[in-house]
């Protein structure tokens, strides 16, 4: 995906986006938008087990784990297998039923939000790791599979999935939202990892993205529809299959916390450092501080650290810590790792809204000093954590929900920011969460970034043309939204959880 | 002392897989089925690694009982850091039939033959949840026992345990030779990494029957029947207290 330049929306459009929202919920009741037929003809496939309409079981599936209201689907499905799935995609397109795809809901977008109702696919039953390839480097998992459970069955062989959101996440959510996180300056996003993809499209069709039962390394031939579809958030079919790139597992690992004097120095900054002392039972100084993970052999190890400590110590940095084995290694990252969680037991009750702003590196230093300027003169709680290793950090804005005025605030500070990010020269891509990348939901912003307005089209071509869009009103706000904007700006967003 | 530690490593059913009983109600399905390392065993090794790291202990060896599958798990312990393994090869209905009881003579008996000084056990398998072969092992040696361990440290020529018990915590101090039974918050495993895979596939098993040790394998238990948990049934919801009353009684419990 290029990075290319994103533009914010119009305010009016999000507060549309946010009155939709809560007036669907409002007047619809349970399942009312399914005609009985409809419910049976689900039934018939995926079994009486395998369909709910209760008010519990669609609320939980109408939300993730962001601030973003809850917008329940009308009816919830459980398919076991991907015959399941293209059979219930077809009764939906026939009867121009919406489908959100529903991974583990650990998302930060308000992505399975049912903004127009519609059919939630939870594809939790679909939980096997199949195809294991020792000695190429590869697995193919179903949706149902979690980062963490992957790795644990990888256990004995040697080899990992490196991609590490934050979350215990599906790995095809992962690849639907081209997840990135703390590994990827050594091991690549998603983008980089995901090899095929079997997706089933909104009238039921099965799509081998690579191939069928293909695992190429690399390939020259043709169109790259892996990686359109990674990223693409669930609007253009349901990923049911995900063939990843693994990696050894290091021969060894040090992981080291670094303070600085300065935001600017280093990069959690010290009111992430403070929640995170508070929240993990840690004592790590309160000042903006680094953690750094070295992967290699033992001896190539020594010489990353020592390298590490001097130009740290260089830059004013003190009480380098360093740790070797798994244990202390993990209470040292986990104070970062848990960031999300500690952020928000600063102000229990109140909810965490994720900003996302990647920058070129040169450019993150000012932008992280005039960012928190910027909090504490308008006395906002956003500890800022991120992955410097590209350019990109978070702030996690912990706000009150039920203060308007303190939301309104919210609001603010994050369009200021991204017009910040946004002013920087060169590839900048601001990535606020909302509702998620392509167009509204709901939320509060509509990230619009265009890139190449040609892949806009494109997509809205395979749409169109393929049939029923699963996931209406995404990609026409977008379009809209364009339509504004010079062509030569990127689309898409992510949230992070850092 | 020898400085060598003896430590026992069961192949299971893997921790993550959901488990099927057969149509006959004889035991569960393990055809096809994928099988580990019992995880408190990985922590036992750890344990025993960490210990040769620290150049406190020389060698660590592996032990294993069972069919050819066995050899699995001893080489995923030599990836970890064992030295050598030694695969006791017991199978068919034997091996249906291996419980605690001859397992813990097979320690026994490899015990006094390597002149170990250590005998490291997970707390219980996964499967048999007998928590038994430790203490039985320990007894039959009359070795003293430091069982539920979630801290070890070797203190000359005894060893001071803490051990996790229902009040609390626990410590003890006890003489060298002993068996320890790992629990869970002793450590966390590593990850086998790719040269390690390799290197152990030199490492040496060695294999034994029980029959060359001396040892019968009879054992006083038959299985008789194995069912699933009864399906949980739904609830129902009641409007009132009075509800309440007469539903119970209706159930017969009151």
């Amino acid at each position: 995906m290029l990075l290319g330049r994103r533009l914010l929306s119009r305010r009016h459009r999000l507060a549309h986006c946010l009155a939709q929202c809560r007036s669907l919920e409002t007047e619809r009741t349970a399942g009312s938008a399914v005609p009985d037929g409809v419910l049976s003809a689900f039934r018939s496939v995926c079994g009486d087990d395998g369909v709910s309409v209760g008010e519990a079981v669609r609320e939980q599936h109408g939300k993730d784990e962001s601030v973003h209201r809850c917008c329940p689907p009308d009816v919830v499905l459980f398919p076991r297998c991907v015959e399941e799935v293209s059979a219930l995609a077809k009764i939906c397109s026939r009867h121009r039923l919406p489908i959100i795809p529903f991974g583990t809901g650990t998302g930060l977008e308000g992505g399975v939000s049912a903004v127009q109702g519609g059919v939630c696919f939870s594809l939790r039953n679909m939980d096997l790791v199949l195809d294991l390839h020792q000695e190429d480097f590869d697995v193919t998992v179903e949706p149902g599979v979690t980062r963490k459970a992957l790795n644990a069955s990888l256990r004995d062989t040697g080899l990992w999935f490196p991609v590490d959101p934050g979350a215990d996440a599906s790995l095809c959510g992962m690849a639907a939202t081209s997840a990135s996180g703390t590994n990827a300056v050594r091991y690549g996003t998603m983008r980089e990892n995901v090899v095929n993809l079997e997706v089933v499209l909104a009238d039921g069709s099965v799509l081998h993205t690579a191939g069928r039962g293909r695992r190429p390394r690399k390939t020259a031939a043709g169109y790259n529809l892996t990686n359109l579809f990674v990223g693409s958030e669930g609007t253009l079919g349901v990923i049911t299959k995900a063939t990843l790139r693994l990696h050894g597992v290091p021969e060894a690992a040090v992981s080291a916390v670094c303070s600085f004097p300065s935001v600017q120095a280093a990069f959690l900054d010290d009111v992430m450092m403070d929640a995170c002392n508070r929240f993990s039972s840690l004592s790590y100084a309160v000042r903006p501080s680094l953690f750094l993970e070295f992967h290699g052999s033992e001896h190539g190890l020594e010489e990353q650290v020592h390298a590490a400590e001097e130009i740290s110590q260089g830059n004013g940095g003190a009480g380098f810590q360093w740790a070797k084995d798994a244990e202390t290694r993990e209470r040292l990252w986990r104070a970062r790792h848990d960031a999300w969680y500690a952020s928000l037991a600063l102000r229990p009750g109140c909810k965490a809204y994720s900003t996302d702003v990647c920058v070129p590196l040169s450019r993150l230093p000012q932008i992280l000093v005039e960012t928190k300027e910027d909090l504490v003169a308008n006395g906002l709680t956003g500890p800022i954590v991120g992955h410097v290793g590209d350019g990109n950090f978070h702030c996690l804005m912990v706000v009150d929900p039920g203060d308007p005025e303190e939301m309104h605030r919210v609001h603010l500070f994050v369009e200021r920011l991204a017009r910040d990010g946004f002013g920087e020269q060169g590839p900048i891509s601001t990535q606020q969460p909302g509702p998620g990348g392509l167009g509204g939901r709901g939320g509060f912003f509509t990230v619009v970034v265009v890139v190449v307005a040609g892949v806009v089209e494109a997509a809205g071509a395979l749409q169109s043309s393929t049939l029923q869009l699963p996931q209406p009103g995404r990609l026409s706000h977008h379009a809209q939204a364009m339509a504004q904007y010079k062509p030569g700006t990127a689309i898409g967003s992510t949230g992070g959880r850092g | 002392m020898s400085g060598r530690v003896l430590v026992g490593v069961k192949r299971v059913i893997d921790y993550a897989v959901k488990i099927r009983v057969k149509p006959d109600n004889s035991g569960v399905v393990t055809d096809g089925v994928k099988h580990s390392m019992n995880p408190f065993c990985e922590i036992a090794v750890e344990e025993a690694v960490k210990m040769k790291e620290k150049k406190l202990i020389k060698e660590v060896v592996a032990v294993s009982c069972g069919p050819q599958q066995a050899q699995e798990t001893i080489r995923t312990a030599l990836a970890m850091g064992a030295d050598r393994g030694i695969h006791v090869e017991v199978s068919g209905k034997d091996f249906d039939l291996l419980g605690p009881l001859q397992v813990s003579k097979i320690m026994a008996a490899l015990a006094k033959k390597e002149d170990a000084q250590l005998i490291i056990l997970g707390k219980q398998a996964i499967d048999g949840d007998c928590n038994q072969t430790g203490q039985m092992t320990a007894a039959l040696l009359d070795w003293p026992q430091g069982t539920f361990a979630s801290e070890v440290s070797l203190e000359g020529d005894k060893v001071k345990v803490v051990r996790e018990i229902d009040g609390g915590l626990e410590t003890i101090r006890i003489n060298t030779p002993a068996v320890l039974t790992a629990d869970l918050r002793l450590n966390t495993p590593r990850y086998a990494t790719l040269p390690n895979i390799m290197k152990a596939k030199k490492k040496k098993i060695e294999k034994v029957k029980p029959a060359d040790l001396g040892l019968d394998m009879t054992s006083r238990l038959e299985v008789l029947r194995v069912d699933e948990p009864p399906q949980r049934l739904a609830g129902v919801k009641v409007e009132t207290v009075a509800d309440l009353v007469a539903k119970l009684r209706e159930t017969g419990r009151l």
